[in-house]
């Protein structure tokens, strides 16, 4: 790969100070340490380093949720022949599906990686720092988690307002306190809610005289049992958002996340654990046919199982102590199952309970860190130290 | 009687080169001095270019307190005082004569010594400086005194040397040399031994102290993780400790009268071509240690130290005055195409995205020694990933936490995470691990020193 370094090099100096295109430095370096890992060494400290940096990590990521977008990417197609042919089996014309679904999906993708990382790209030359690849993850689950037929203008808006008031504000990718792809989600729910919610947008273009009620919203207005069956959610081939529907693709990623150690287990695990328990605590005190579901439902139903792969186990939004982790993904499921059932206004609660979580996560672990400080100071005063 | 303590967080890394048990006396053209090894000193020279001088004589005194002088390992002449930016004193480069001769601290009987005698002779003869104290690591004031004294009797570092091979023979010495530690203070001296690797009768037959055997993986060794086992620093305490082979040299001194400053030390890495012990003197120049005996010319980095703590140096640099290793590694400077997305079966990670990071799995005795080198392998980042350095530390710390305090400075903070239980050298496997390419041990160097500033010791 020598002329591609060549070819780097010669380049280089246009874009350093004094060059032709100073603006574009963070740019070329984000495109040069791309296809190669930089030569720099270590200055001070330990003299040598871990293999794994950020490039990889957020790769990883991607990866894991490349599964949920292959079939996402398939469910569009044929959620949306289906709507046309209530008749038509799941592997009719295979290619078909497919293709209706890029030809949707594409543009989504498009519009969230190029605004958001242009955004990227000029914040971190506005601060001369090195571009983060933070937002390579948050473009991908953007997408996952809108409805098919999302207008792409709003979808633009949403995306500024994420990684500008979700991010850039706070200094960037490890100082933001918002999941950024949940907030694009969210404000597209309360901005734009006709797109965002009702019985139309989950299906893309659906024909109108079919039902296509997602699991939850049949569950909300009244249902009895959602009308899907269980397999079809596990595999994933029912109305929703376009990555969230397949629980096997989405376990394929978390499996990934798990075996690497990129994804918290103990927040993945807490978040199921929290759900359970709030789903079990509605059984036992049962009025009405939405606090008598079995509570996995809860789990194969809407973003739940996305979220708790995904969403809840961002590093930088989540609880950064350990035992905070427990305590924050317990509390997301609890309060994710609690707003479903509860709440009449919002179907899907699992965004809003992360988001809220999201806020309070340094809350949990002042207390965590606070129990630390305490026991300090307990066993410095019993040496008989006294405040000055 | 001795007590055995478990540590159970922490990793031992293996490397490439460890040292062969062979012991060669290397020839030694110049020593140096450098004041850059002790934290908080400002030195005052007391001689000048060319002046004579014997082994032990004072080259120069702490500007903070006189008293400490910082003697000469050997007698010659000074050759050189080397300074660099802003004048600050880095090197005072000795030429040794070929017949030593010695200064004479006489050899009074240490039961006839009270505190002040002992503290004065350990003064004069400079080594008063081979002891330090936490918290921060510095010289001990010598008026005050410590709640215990911890000799540290093994070292958990990557390709550490052997201290069975380093304090053979030493015996009586360190015997002695514990005997002046109990006139220094009133409370224990803790031998801090490693449970699996310690053999040797010279610091497990020792008389009149404690003896702890630590199970576990490093920082194990380090003294931090040691004394927050045994006894933990509160605020406004402070604990001594003293490496077990410089307490020969402080028993030598009394037994003698003489300023014998030997150390045994390892020259170790994966570019060496026999690693090996090296019996010399501290501040000798590692010149005709390496000298044929490395792979390659050119693109290597000495280091005085530990490949997790120590400092660079040159070929012809000087070992610093608290090391008893000398590691050479490939210098990493190279680009790596796509290295960011390949498998990586040859990368030292301990992160199971590579596919070599599942051979880390494995237990500590089946792990296979892996070649490193200095590449930063990756850009500096916020800090993302979060519960892996809490993995490698084994002490009741926040490390995140900790860390972001001395970035921002906030030292009511600090002393609540527990910055007096800590040096930087225990935050070296999180560096190493830092996914962001933090540089951890000097932002806790920073805090400490902030902390030292701010409050005095």
């Amino acid at each position: 790969m020598k002329w591609v370094r060549n070819l780097l090099d010669n380049i280089k100096p246009n874009f350093e100070k004094g060059g032709k295109f100073p603006w574009l430095h963070s740019t070329f370096d984000a495109f040069e340490t791309f296809a190669f890992v930089p030569k720099t060494t270590t200055k001070s400290g330990a003299h040598f380093r871990d293999a794994l940096d950020m490039k990889r990590t957020m790769t990883i990521v991607i990866i894991a949720l490349l599964p949920a977008l292959l079939i996402g990417t398939y469910n569009i197609g044929y959620q949306h022949f289906l709507s046309l042919d209530p008749t038509m089996g799941l592997f009719d014309d295979v290619w078909q599906n497919l293709w209706y679904g890029i030809v949707k999906i594409l543009p989504i993708l498009v519009v969230s990686y190029g605004v958001g990382l242009g955004i990227e790209f000029a914040f971190a030359q506005l601060r001369g720092h090195e571009v983060n690849e933070g937002y390579l993850v948050s473009g991908m689950l953007i997408p996952l988690i809108m409805p098919p037929d999302v207008p792409l203008w709003q979808l633009t808006i949403a995306v500024i307002f994420a990684v500008v008031i979700g991010k850039e504000v706070f200094g960037g990718t490890g100082m933001n306190f918002m999941n950024p792809a949940l907030l694009a989600r969210a404000f597209l729910f309360f901005a734009f809610p006709s797109s965002m919610s009702g019985d139309k947008v989950w299906i893309a273009e659906k024909a109108d005289a079919f039902s296509g009620a997602t699991p939850l919203a049949e569950m909300m207005t009244g249902g009895t049992m959602p009308s899907t069956s269980i397999l079809d959610m596990i595999i994933g081939f029912m109305p929703g958002s376009i990555g969230e529907t397949s629980v096997i693709a989405i376990a394929l990623g978390a499996i990934l996340l798990l075996i690497t150690g990129i994804g918290s287990w103990k927040i993945m695990l807490s978040v199921f654990l929290g759900g359970a328990a709030m789903g079990l605590t509605f059984n036992m005190f049962g009025s009405n046919s939405y606090t008598q579901l079995p509570f996995y439902y809860h789990f194969l139903m809407g973003g739940f199982m996305f979220g708790a792969v995904f969403m809840a186990t961002d590093p930088v939004t989540a609880a950064q102590t350990n035992r905070g982790k427990w305590i924050y993904g317990f509390l997301i499921g609890v309060m994710a199952v609690l707003i479903r059932v509860v709440n009449p206004a919002y179907p899907e609660g699992m965004m809003l309970s992360i988001l809220l979580l999201n806020v309070f996560a340094p809350l949990i672990d002042y207390f965590v860190v606070d129990a630390n400080i305490k026991m300090r100071t307990k066993r410095w005063k019993l040496k008989g130290g006294t405040n000055v | 009687m001795s007590n055995i303590i478990t540590v159970k967080k922490g990793f031992d890394i293996k490397i490439i080169g460890e040292p062969e048990n062979k012991i060669l006396i290397p020839r030694v053209e110049f020593y140096a001095i450098k004041p850059t090894d002790f934290i908080g000193v400002t030195p005052k020279m007391m001689v000048k270019e060319d002046d004579k001088v014997k082994a032990g004589t004072p080259i120069f005194y702490a500007k903070h307190n006189e008293k400490i002088l910082f003697t000469s390992p050997v007698s010659g002449v000074v050759k050189s005082i080397n300074r660099g930016e802003k004048r600050v004193i880095e090197e005072v480069i000795i030429i040794p004569d070929s017949i030593q001769d010695y200064e004479d601290f006489g050899k009074e009987s240490l039961a006839t010594m009270n505190r002040e005698d002992v503290v004065e002779k350990l003064l004069k003869s400079g080594l008063w400086t081979l002891i330090r104290k936490r918290p921060y690591a510095v010289i001990p004031n010598p008026e005050t005194s410590p709640k215990c004294i911890i000799v540290s009797g093994f070292d958990s570092s990557p390709l550490a040397a052997d201290y069975n091979i380093l304090l053979k023979g030493k015996a009586a010495e360190i015997q002695l040399g514990v005997d002046v530690l109990k006139k220094l203070t009133q409370g224990k001296i803790h031998v801090n031994v490693s449970y699996e690797k310690t053999t040797c009768d010279e610091l497990l037959k020792l008389q009149g102290v404690e003896l702890n055997k630590f199970k576990g993986q490093h920082p194990v060794g380090n003294v931090s993780i040691q004394i927050a086992k045994l006894d933990p620093i509160n605020k406004g305490d402070s604990v001594w400790y003293i490496d077990a082979q410089d307490l020969a040299i402080i028993g030598k001194l009394f037994a003698t009268g003489k300023v014998e400053k030997d150390r045994i030390i390892a020259l170790v890495g994966n570019e060496v071509v026999r690693p090996q012990y090296y019996k010399l003197k501290f501040g000798a120049c590692i010149e005709h240690l390496v000298e044929g005996n490395v792979l390659k010319e050119n693109n290597l980095r000495y280091i005085s130290g530990s490949v997790l703590t120590g400092k660079t140096i040159s070929a012809e640099g000087y070992l610093g005055a608290y090391d008893n290793l000398v590691s050479v590694i490939t210098e990493g400077d190279y680009y790596d195409f796509l290295g960011w997305i390949l498998p990586g079966f040859k990368k030292f990670s301990l992160y199971r995205t590579f596919l070599s990071g599942f051979l880390q799995l494995l237990p500590k005795q089946k792990r296979k020694p892996v070649n490193i080198d200095t590449n930063l392998h990756g850009g500096k980042r916020a800090f993302v990933l979060t519960g892996e350095f809490e993995k490698v530390l084994p002490l009741d710390i926040y490390p995140l936490q900790l860390i972001k305090a001395c970035i921002i400075g906030d030292i009511d903070l600090m002393e609540e995470l527990g910055i007096y239980e800590v040096d930087a050298e225990d935050f070296a496997l999180c560096e190493v691990i830092d996914v962001s390419k933090t540089d951890i041990q000097q932002i806790i160097r920073e805090g400490l020193e902030l902390m030292r500033k701010e409050l005095g010791e």
